[in-house]
C-alpha cells in the first residue's frame, strides 16, 4: 500500500496560483490558489453563480483567465504554466493527460458517431491506426463502464442518460489521463443511477490513481468522491480543507448554511 | 466586332484573374492547403463548376487546348456547355483527346490516360473541407488543419468499418498531401486516388465555398487507411462491355427494365480510342460505321 504520508513529499501534479477572472465589472472568480497532488480528488462546491464553472473552465484551458498561473506537471518538462504553452501543446494535453467530463453528455460526446467510435476518437487522435486494436480497447472500456459489448456500434442517442454519461467517462479515460476535470458529473441523473455512477467513478479513480477536480453543488457527491474540498461563494474561496472536516465541522457561515440546507430523507 | 471581342479573354477581367493566380501560387506553395479567394458570380449556377471555371479562366492562354470532362464523359451537358463557354469567351482550341489537351477541366474523374508534364488538371470541387461533416464549425476545422489534428478523419473510417465491415467511402476519399495537409480530392472515385501522384499539375476550385487548393506535380498523395484495413482502390468487377478494358473505372448502365445492365468505361475518350485500336468488348457493335460528314 501507499505510504500514508507520501503525498506530502510529492510534487503537486497541478497547481493554481492567484487565478482571477472577471466579466467586465463582475467577478467570475478572484484570487484562487490551490495545489492538487497525484492521486488526489478535490471537490469544488458552491451555489449557482458562485464561480465554480468559471474556475473550472479557466483551469482546464477552455477560458482565458485575467491573471494568475495554472501549472501542470508535464511528462517531459515538469511544472509548466499551461497559459504560456502553445495552443498545439495545450490541445495535446487536453486529449492525452487531461480529460473533461461535461455535465451534459451531449457536450462531450459525438452524437452521430457510434459508441466505439466515441471511445476510439482519442486513441486515433494520438496516432492509433490499427482498427482491431482500437476496437479492442473500445470494447474493454465499454466493459469497464458497464455498457454491454453488443452496444458498441449503437449511437449515443440510443443510450439512456446514465449510459451516455458512462460512455463519456470511458471516452475520456481511454488514453489514461492523469488529471480529470468533472463538471457536475451526476447532474440530471436520477438517484439510483447517480449512485451507480459514483460507485463506478470512485472505483476508476482509485484503480487508475487519477487526480480529479470535481465541480458540483451536490454535497453527497463530494462526500463520496473527494479527498479535499473547496467551498466557493461569489467568486471567492471561503473555506478549504479535508472533505469530512469541512462537511462535519463547517467554520464559515456560508458553509454552515450549505451543509444545513441538505434535505434529510 | 466579333462575338469574342465582347468579352475580356476567358470571360474574367484581368484583376480577377490576377487575384485567382495569386491564390493558385499560394496553394501550390502549400500543397493541400485551402486558400480563400474572392469567388465571382459566374454565368452558371453554383454546383455546376463555378470554381473550376474560374481556375480554368485564370490559367488559360490563347495557345492552350482545352478539354472538359464530366464523370469521364466529354459529351454531357455540363462538359459541353463549359467547353462552349471557353470556345466563345477565350477562343481557345478544344479537344476531346486527353493527350492533346493542355488544360483539362474535370468533374469527378481523372482521365484514364496518364497525364504528362505540362498538362494542367482543374477539378470542380463542391465541398473543399474534408472534415466538414465531422466538425461543422469552420473555425474549428481551420484550427485542426493548422495543428495537424486529423484523428477525426479516422473516426469516419472507423465508423465505416464498424458499420459495413470495410471502408465504405467510395468517393471523395480523404488523402494526405506531402505528409501534411489532409485534403478532399473532390468527389472522384477512390479508384482514381492513386493516380493523383502524377506528372501534371492539379488545381482545385470551389466556387461557392471560395477555396482554391493544389497538388504540385509528383507530390506524395497518400489515401488514409488503417493498418489492418489498407486502402483499396476498388472498381466494378467487370470488363468494359464496349472495349473490353479490365483496368478502367466503369459506369453501370441499366439497359432494360428486366435487370439487364452493362458496364462501360466512364472515360469516353479512352474507351473510344481503344475501340478505334481494335479492342472489342462483349456488347460492342459487330461493326462500327465510319464517321462520315453528314
Amino acid at each position: 500500500m501507499i505510504d500514508a504520508n507520501a503525498w506530502q513529499q510529492a510534487n503537486p501534479l497541478f497547481s493554481v496560483r492567484g487565478l482571477s477572472k472577471s466579466y467586465g465589472g463582475r467577478i467570475g472568480c478572484a484570487d484562487v490558489s490551490f495545489d492538487l497532488y497525484p492521486g488526489e480528488v478535490m471537490g469544488i462546491v458552491g451555489e449557482s453563480g458562485s464561480g465554480k464553472s468559471t474556475l473550472l473552465n479557466c483551469i482546464s484551458g477552455q477560458m482565458a483567465p485575467d491573471s494568475g498561473e495554472v501549472l501542470f506537471d508535464t511528462r517531459t518538462e515538469g511544472l509548466k504554466d499551461t497559459r504560456k504553452m502553445r495552443e498545439s501543446e495545450r490541445r495535446m494535453l487536453a486529449r492525452t493527460d487531461w480529460a473533461f467530463v461535461h455535465q451534459n453528455p451531449r457536450d462531450g460526446l459525438r452524437m452521430g458517431v457510434s459508441a466505439g467510435g466515441n471511445v476510439g476518437e482519442r486513441l486515433m487522435a494520438v496516432g492509433a491506426r490499427h482498427y482491431g486494436d482500437i476496437r479492442d480497447s473500445a470494447l474493454d472500456w465499454l466493459g469497464r463502464v458497464e455498457i454491454a459489448a453488443d452496444r458498441v456500434d449503437d449511437r449515443p442517442s440510443a443510450f439512456s442518460g446514465g449510459m451516455q454519461q458512462r460512455l463519456q467517462i470511458a471516452r475520456n479515460l481511454v488514453t489514461g489521463p492523469r488529471l480529470v476535470f468533472m463538471d457536475e458529473p451526476t447532474g440530471g441523473l436520477d438517484v439510483s443511477v447517480q449512485a451507480r455512477l459514483l460507485d463506478l467513478l470512485r472505483g476508476l479513480v482509485r484503480e487508475m490513481g487519477l487526480s480529479a477536480i470535481v465541480v458540483t453543488h451536490d454535497l453527497a457527491v463530494v462526500r463520496l468522491l473527494a479527498d479535499r474540498l473547496m467551498v466557493m461563494k461569489s467568486g471567492h474561496v471561503v473555506e478549504a480543507g479535508l472533505t469530512d472536516q469541512v462537511l462535519d465541522d463547517p467554520q464559515h457561515a456560508y458553509t454552515q448554511l450549505l451543509v444545513s440546507s441538505v434535505l434529510q430523507v | 466586332m466579333k462575338e469574342m471581342d465582347q468579352y475580356n479573354f476567358a470571360y474574367l477581367d484581368e484583376q480577377t484573374k490576377r487575384m485567382i493566380r495569386r491564390a493558385l501560387l499560394k496553394a501550390l506553395a502549400i500543397p493541400g492547403y485551402q486558400v480563400p479567394f474572392a469567388s465571382r458570380e459566374m454565368p452558371m449556377p453554383y454546383g455546376w463548376g463555378t470554381g473550376g471555371v474560374q481556375v480554368s479562366a485564370a490559367v488559360l492562354t490563347p495557345e492552350d487546348c482545352f478539354k472538359v470532362i464530366d464523370q469521364g464523359a466529354d459529351d454531357t451537358t455540363n462538359a459541353v456547355s463549359i467547353r462552349k463557354f471557353f470556345q466563345r469567351t477565350a477562343g481557345v482550341a478544344t479537344t476531346e483527346h486527353t493527350e492533346d489537351a493542355s488544360v483539362i477541366q474535370t468533374r469527378h474523374r481523372i482521365p484514364e490516360e496518364p497525364l504528362k508534364e505540362g498538362q494542367i488538371l482543374v477539378y470542380q470541387v463542391p465541398i473543399p473541407e474534408p472534415l466538414r461533416f465531422l466538425e461543422p464549425r469552420e473555425t474549428e476545422t481551420r484550427k485542426m488543419h493548422a495543428l495537424e489534428e486529423y484523428g477525426l478523419m479516422h473516426v469516419k473510417l472507423y465508423e465505416d468499418i464498424a458499420r459495413h465491415g470495410e471502408i465504405a467511402t467510395a468517393y471523395a476519399y480523404p488523402v494526405k498531401v506531402e505528409g501534411r495537409y489532409v485534403m478532399d480530392p473532390s468527389p472522384i472515385p477512390k479508384f482514381d486516388n492513386p493516380k493523383m501522384e502524377m506528372a501534371a499539375l492539379q488545381l482545385f476550385g470551389a466556387g461557392r465555398e471560395q477555396r482554391i487548393y493544389a497538388v504540385p506535380p509528383y507530390s506524395r498523395v497518400v489515401s488514409l487507411d488503417f493498418e489492418d484495413y489498407p486502402f483499396d482502390p476498388s472498381k466494378a468487377e467487370h470488363p468494359c462491355a464496349l472495349c473490353g478494358a479490365e483496368h478502367t473505372y466503369l459506369d453501370e448502365v441499366i439497359v432494360d427494365d428486366d435487370g439487364g445492365r452493362m458496364f462501360v468505361c466512364s472515360d469516353t475518350d479512352y474507351c473510344a480510342a481503344r475501340r478505334a485500336a481494335g479492342h472489342r468488348g462483349a456488347m460492342a457493335a459487330p461493326y462500327e460505321e465510319e464517321e462520315t460528314a453528314g
